[in-house]
């Protein structure tokens, strides 16, 4: 007897625990995301991944999947939702994309291209956040930190070390860094780090790489992201 | 010449960096020349709108006179395009908004490196400084946007030959860059 839900009208087949997430990824269905990442515990806090479940809201990364599900992915409803929330996640923070190092991999601009949002809708925040430049080789920019906990669970669930974690509610959530100073110098990261790698957008950054290679020729310039996503996390197993 | 679409253009608080990108039309600006004409523009010198179909709006608003001129622009334009990353999003100098305004006034005209004769501009034909620079969404209502720094020329020639042809103007993927 197969596992099986329907996406869009296709049968996608699952696995016992998998959530809709998974199996979509795993049959090659692309569910548009920002804080998943198959190789660490969901968190479900960006709603990019809202996906509606026998009629029901729900986010896909960590709603598990169950006989009989009949899901809507790939709607324009859907989209057009998935577009307000990151005019929203664009409006709460400082994204001036032109003067970013991540402009052409940054996930959160490639999700924005993805679903053709061409304006901010919103008023802006324009929140005052700090930089912190005092590491030698890594820095956080707060300006572009999404809350996504990436960084929070790449660090623990993959370096087993536990450098940064979320504090602080609603809009004065931020980033922090386990050091007493609260600079990254203090902390135990280093450059080799997968929490120094993981940050889907600008907000945590390599020093002296960002301009390797030219904008313009960078990854999301020439491929959309549901091809990149799809073939890159379908090599991370289950 | 009574049927050519009339366009006014402006940069508010951009660095006419968008207009310069709109004349990388090179060549297509002939076919161009056949289809529209110039309003108030940096290119005819023209003062004030008059009726138009279409404005493009580079830059977003930093001063007082900003603000009137967006507004002009808006009674007179049928259809009105925030064109480029500081129209929609205040861009560049939107990242003076971190910085208290007293502070940038005595960067740039008091304490900074290289000042001569140190003294803030206050002549009364001075636009008056906003406290912050905002985008024209937040200002007018805005039908259309042109995302880049700058929109590529190609950007313009879609968005006008979809407006002339009768199409609801479309950027594709390629099309579509915040940088
Ligand atoms: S983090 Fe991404 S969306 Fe934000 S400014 Fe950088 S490139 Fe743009
Ligand atoms: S720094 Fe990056 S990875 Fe960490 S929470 Fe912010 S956006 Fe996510
Ligand atoms: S990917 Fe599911 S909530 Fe972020």
């Amino acid at each position: 007897m197969t596992n099986t839900i329907t996406i869009d009208g296709k049968a996608v087949p699952f696995e016992e625990g998998q959530t809709i997430m998974e199996a979509a990824t795993a049959a090659g269905v692309y569910i548009p995301h920002l804080c998943h990442h198959p190789d660490y515990t969901p968190y479900g806090s960006c709603k990019l991944c809202t996906v509606k479940v026998n009629g029901r809201v729900c986010s896909a990364c960590t709603f598990p999947a169950a006989e009989g599900q009949d899901v809507l992915n790939n709607t324009k409803d859907l989209n057009d939702d998935r577009k307000l929330i990151t005019q929203m996640l664009f409006v709460e923070g400082n994204h001036f994309c032109p003067s970013c190092e991540k402009t052409g991999n940054c996930q959160l601009q490639a999700v924005a291209y993805h679903l053709n949002m061409l304006d901010d809708h919103f008023p802006l925040f324009y929140p005052h956040r700090k930089v912190d430049a005092s590491h030698p080789d890594v820095m956080i920019d707060h300006n572009r930190c999404i809350f996504c906990t990436l960084c929070v669970r790449a660090s623990q669930q993959h370096d087993g070390k536990d450098v940064f974690a979320i504090s602080g509610r609603g809009i004065n959530k931020h980033l922090i860094v386990n050091a007493e100073s609260g600079l990254l110098k203090d902390t135990d990261i280093e450059a080799t780090d997968r929490a120094a790698h993981v940050c889907p957008t600008g907000a945590i950054l390599i020093k002296r790489t960002g301009y390797q290679v030219p904008i313009g020729q960078r990854i999301y310039d020439h491929h959309e992201i549901d091809e990149v996503s799809l073939l890159t996390e379908q090599q991370h197993g289950e | 010449m009574a049927n050519k679409i009339r366009i006014a253009t402006t940069s508010l608080a951009g660095c006419f960096g968008c207009h310069m990108s709109f004349l990388d039309l090179d060549e297509r600006l002939l076919q161009l020349a056949e289809l529209v004409e110039f309003d108030r523009s940096p290119i005819t010198d023209i003062e004030h709108c008059t009726n138009c179909d279409i404005g493009l709006i580079e830059g977003g608003v930093c001063n007082s006179e900003n603000v009137h001129t967006l507004r002009e622009f808006r009674l007179n334009c049928k259809i009105l395009v925030a064109v480029g990353a500081c129209a929609i999003n205040g861009g560049l100098p939107a990242m003076r908004n971190f910085i208290p305004l007293e502070e940038c006034l005595s960067e740039a005209y008091l304490d900074g490196i290289g000042v001569e004769n140190p003294q803030i501009p206050s002549d009364i034909e001075l636009p008056l400084l906003l406290d912050k620079v905002r985008p024209i969404h937040e200002v007018v209502k805005i039908d259309y946007y042109l995302p880049g720094c700058p929109p590529s020329a190609d950007v313009f020639w879609k968005f006008l030959t979809d407006l002339q042809e009768g199409r609801e103007p479309e950027l594709d993927y390629g099309l579509v860059h915040y940088d």
